[in-house]
């Protein structure tokens, strides 16, 4: 299953895009042959949905060139790349769930006026046979909020194949599928290329790649790395090819050793957000990388620390004594300070001033039992806008008038202000400009120097390998390895691949 | 300035509606009928008062007529048997209280939503009041009126506690914790409740100060007149709501003040005087009210149109 040498599906030619500052994609090619099912590589953040979007049409792309079949094309929409033949299948299968399956196969098959009669015999028929022709055992009758995922994905799939996908495109098919139900969609998968499909298919799971993939292209940074036929790699020169790259980042320096246990987990367990048996020391004065991929319960583990889904089994220690944390405001005042992923939406509350964002988890505190002066709010707020070097017209301004980086240091000195202990940082630099992200590294060094325990989920890896003093690596819910810090890139890759080093299992 | 152009332009038509009966019918300001017009208000300010909060937290409540008459026609029945007045008026206030909490806990408990519940508690109220009294009035005691004092002393103090009310409630919003925890879940529960604020405690107890206002509103409302009718809450709910819109508190939740639900009330509160004293037919009333509220309702959506670009 070369390559072959008939004119190929899909070409991209130096595809590039910015998102603002950030340049997700530059100058990538790929291209995908009919009968071939290509994988798509890369760490979290590489751009490989990116890359999917401007194929689908989702994004426009700034610079580059597009061909379908021989055919370039100026500007590809979502409405052409359906006509084209591109059929995209998601994670999160987006079907209607209150409608049936034949409902949802009819929505996306066919066509006319809101007048047209529906021929509800034709429409049923035309579901099963398709439901058929992907090997799925589903009653086009029933509605969709009532089947598993994977059944949802196989709708999906039943759909690509209705509308004549010449190019089906998966984006983590199997990520919530069983040994079983993945067997069942690499047969499928098998049969769309036996039938001149071109496949892309993108995936953590190297195993998987090894098992179903002809080619694969590697994404690194926004640029592709290579293509390669597979049977020419082995894991671990994939696994370099995705992290080979220098830390060319300085980050400020580890000042003190780590002191004494603040927090200790053993064995945390949370059946609602599939934390499992978590045992992890935090200590004053060092910063602790999370490292892992997305969805391998980084932020999960957060969440059960803050009290947002407490632990059902397990044992939390602070400072040596244990602690049940039911709720947030139990976490605050033990002294645990969580600042959230997404700032924009769960840290910054954008329409309020400042001064009230940064007052907000520590109301118990400066206000007074009688009224609130506002020369103490502000005078607080004034601290931290001078402490952390926040860029901003005064105390007063809104929250969302702010770039990236100062709303990131005013979610930080909320939690800053509630004096903690622990303090988890989930993703802090995401979305944040270069000169930023290095002041927010110093504040991060210069708060654990002050005695913090500072929990850092990241998912940039120079990030976790420059600042943590020990790294800590999640998979599928579980703590997989714990690593000194100053460890190499490679090393943390594999821990959250799920190899073992030097090893060369498929 | 920019941040309260809206409490201020509502001010400002109120200024120049005032200024236009000045010029056209000084008649409107003679103390004694301007007195009683500002009383008739004062209970409707209550009640704009707690509902100008249920709407910042994001939530509506359009059982508040309903829970008006329950209120009004117990505390009546209750000075009609000889309770004292302090008593009826904590029974009141507590009964609304304890609607709000049936509200309250459905909308926050539940997670319903508000707009279907309070409506299913304002048609379950209404209904079963008209089942029990069966549209019957109930005559007050002297005590009552005017809260047993003469009639100019009891308006002053209606109109002078009414206005206490908003001023405690207007100031704890901006310097007392609770205030800024309402207009954080009202903005963003989630960005709330990630800060240590439990939005459904919030939600739930907005819900029941709500009740408690109304309650204490009833009996400011009973006070006025020698009996109770049956339905005397009916139609509060949109002259609340209308008053709060107006007066720049957003229906999205999270935005807007007390100061400007007042000036909201009283510029919807001077169109009937007004048209009186012009010498324009009544039947006006309704459409201008309608028109300022929607003049409100436009300005909100350029405004925000704007900010979106």
């Amino acid at each position: 299953m070369n390559p072959p040498a008939t004119a190929s599906l899909l070409t991209l030619r130096r595809i590039a895009k910015n998102f603002g500052g950030v340049r997700a994609l530059r100058g990538v090619d790929f291209d995908l042959a009919p009968g071939e099912v290509h994988a798509l590589l890369g760490e979290n953040g590489a751009g490989k949905s990116t890359l999917i979007k401007v194929a689908t049409g989702a994004h426009m792309p700034d610079d580059g060139e597009i061909t379908v079949a021989g055919q370039t094309l100026r500007g590809l929409t979502p409405t052409l790349a359906q006509q084209l033949g591109i059929a995209c299948i998601y994670q999160q299968p987006a079907l209607f769930p209150d409608l049936t399956v034949a409902e949802n196969i009819g929505l996306r098959l066919e066509h006319g006026g809101a007048t047209r009669r529906i021929d509800w015999p034709a429409r049923r028929a035309r579901a099963k046979d398709l439901l058929a022709r992907v090997g799925a055992t589903i009653d086009p009758e029933t509605e969709v909020n009532e089947l598993s995922m994977p059944e949802q994905q196989l709708v999906e799939i039943a759909c690509a194949v209705g509308a004549g996908a010449r190019i089906v495109i998966m984006d983590e098919p199997t990520a919530s599928l069983t040994q079983r139900e993945q067997a069942r969609l690499f047969t499928v998968v098998r049969e769309l290329r036996t039938a001149g499909v071109g496949v892309v298919y993108i995936s953590h799971r190297l195993e998987e790649i090894f098992a179903l993939a002809d080619r694969v292209t590697v994404l690194r940074d926004g640029a592709s790395v290579g293509t390669h036929d597979v049977r020419t790699m082995d894991e671990a020169g994939l696994i370099k090819l995705m992290v080979g790259r220098e830390v060319a980042q300085l980050y400020p320096p580890a000042e003190s050793p780590p002191g004494a246990v603040v927090l200790s987990l053993q064995n945390v367990c949370c059946a609602a957000s599939g934390v499992r048996g978590v045992t992890l020391e935090l200590r004053a004065g060092e910063v602790f990388g999370l490292a892992g991929l997305v969805g391998a319960g980084r932020t999960e583990l957060a969440r059960v620390l803050f009290g947002l889904t407490p632990a059902n089994t397990g044992e939390i220690k602070l400072n040596g004594r244990a602690v049940a944390i039911q709720s947030p405001q139990q976490a605050i005042e033990l002294g645990i300070a969580y600042v959230p992923e997404d700032r924009r939406r769960h840290g910054v509350i954008l329409e309020m001033p400042i001064a009230q964002n940064m007052t907000m988890a520590v109301h118990r505190r400066i206000f007074p039992r009688t009224w609130l002066r506002d020369g103490a709010e502000q005078a607080l707020a004034l601290d931290y806008v001078r402490d952390l070097a926040v860029k901003c017209s005064g105390a007063d301004a809104p929250g969302g008038s702010l770039s990236g980086g100062n709303q990131q240091k005013v979610s930080l000195a909320r939690w800053l202000a509630t004096k903690p202990r622990v303090l988890i940082l989930d993703e802090p630099t995401q979305g944040v400009d270069v000169g930023a992200k290095s002041e927010i590294h110093k504040i991060i060094r210069r708060l654990a120097k002050d005695g913090l325990a500072v929990l850092m989920i990241s998912s940039d890896l120079p990030e976790v390998l420059g600042m943590s003093d020990r790294i800590g690596v999640m998979r599928g819910g579980a703590l997989a390895a714990v690593l000194p810090g100053g460890s190499d890139a490679h090393t943390v890759m594999t821990a959250a691949l799920g190899q073992e080093t030097g090893k060369g299992a498929a | 300035m920019k941040r309260y152009f809206r409490e201020l332009s509502v001010t400002a038509a109120l200024g120049i509606v005032l200024l236009g009966l000045a010029v056209f019918a000084p008649a409107f300001f003679q103390p004694q009928p301007l007195l009683s017009l500002v009383t008739r208000e004062a209970p409707t300010l209550i009640v704009a008062c707690g509902m100008a909060l249920v709407i910042i937290c994001r939530q509506i409540d359009i059982s508040v007529g309903s829970q008006f008459s329950v209120c009004s026609v117990c505390a009546g029945l209750l000075a009609v048997r000889g309770w004292p007045l302090p008593l009826v008026l904590g029974a009141s206030v507590g009964l609304g209280a304890l609607m709000g909490a049936i509200n309250g806990w459905l909308v926050a408990g539940l997670r319903l939503p508000s707009i279907v519940v309070t409506l299913a508690t304002m048609v379950t109220l209404r209904q079963g009041l008209n089942l029990v009294r069966q549209g019957e009035f109930v005559n007050l005691p002297d005590n009552v009126q005017w809260l047993g004092l003469s009639q100019s002393a009891g308006q002053w103090t209606l109109v002078l506690s009414s206005l206490a009310v908003l001023v405690v409630i207007a100031l704890a919003m901006r310097h007392w914790s609770a205030g800024r925890q309402v207009y954080a879940v009202g903005t963003n529960a989630e960005a709330a409740r990630l800060a240590g604020i439990p939005p459904q405690r919030v939600t739930f107890l907005v819900f029941v100060f709500l009740g408690a206002l109304t309650g204490l509103a009833a009996i400011m409302n009973i006070a006025q007149s020698p009996q109770v009718q049956p339905l005397s809450g009916a139609g509060l709910e949109l002259k609340v709501i209308a008053a709060v819109v107006v007066g720049g508190v957003a229906i999205a939740g999270g935005r807007g003040n007390l100061w400007g639900a007042f000036a909201g009330l009283l510029l919807l509160a001077c169109v009937s005087p007004a048209l009186t004293h012009l010498h324009i037919e009544a039947y006006w009333e309704k459409a201008i009210q309608g028109a300022i509220i929607l003049l409100a309702v436009v300005a909100d959506g350029v405004r925000q149109r704007r900010a979106g670009k």
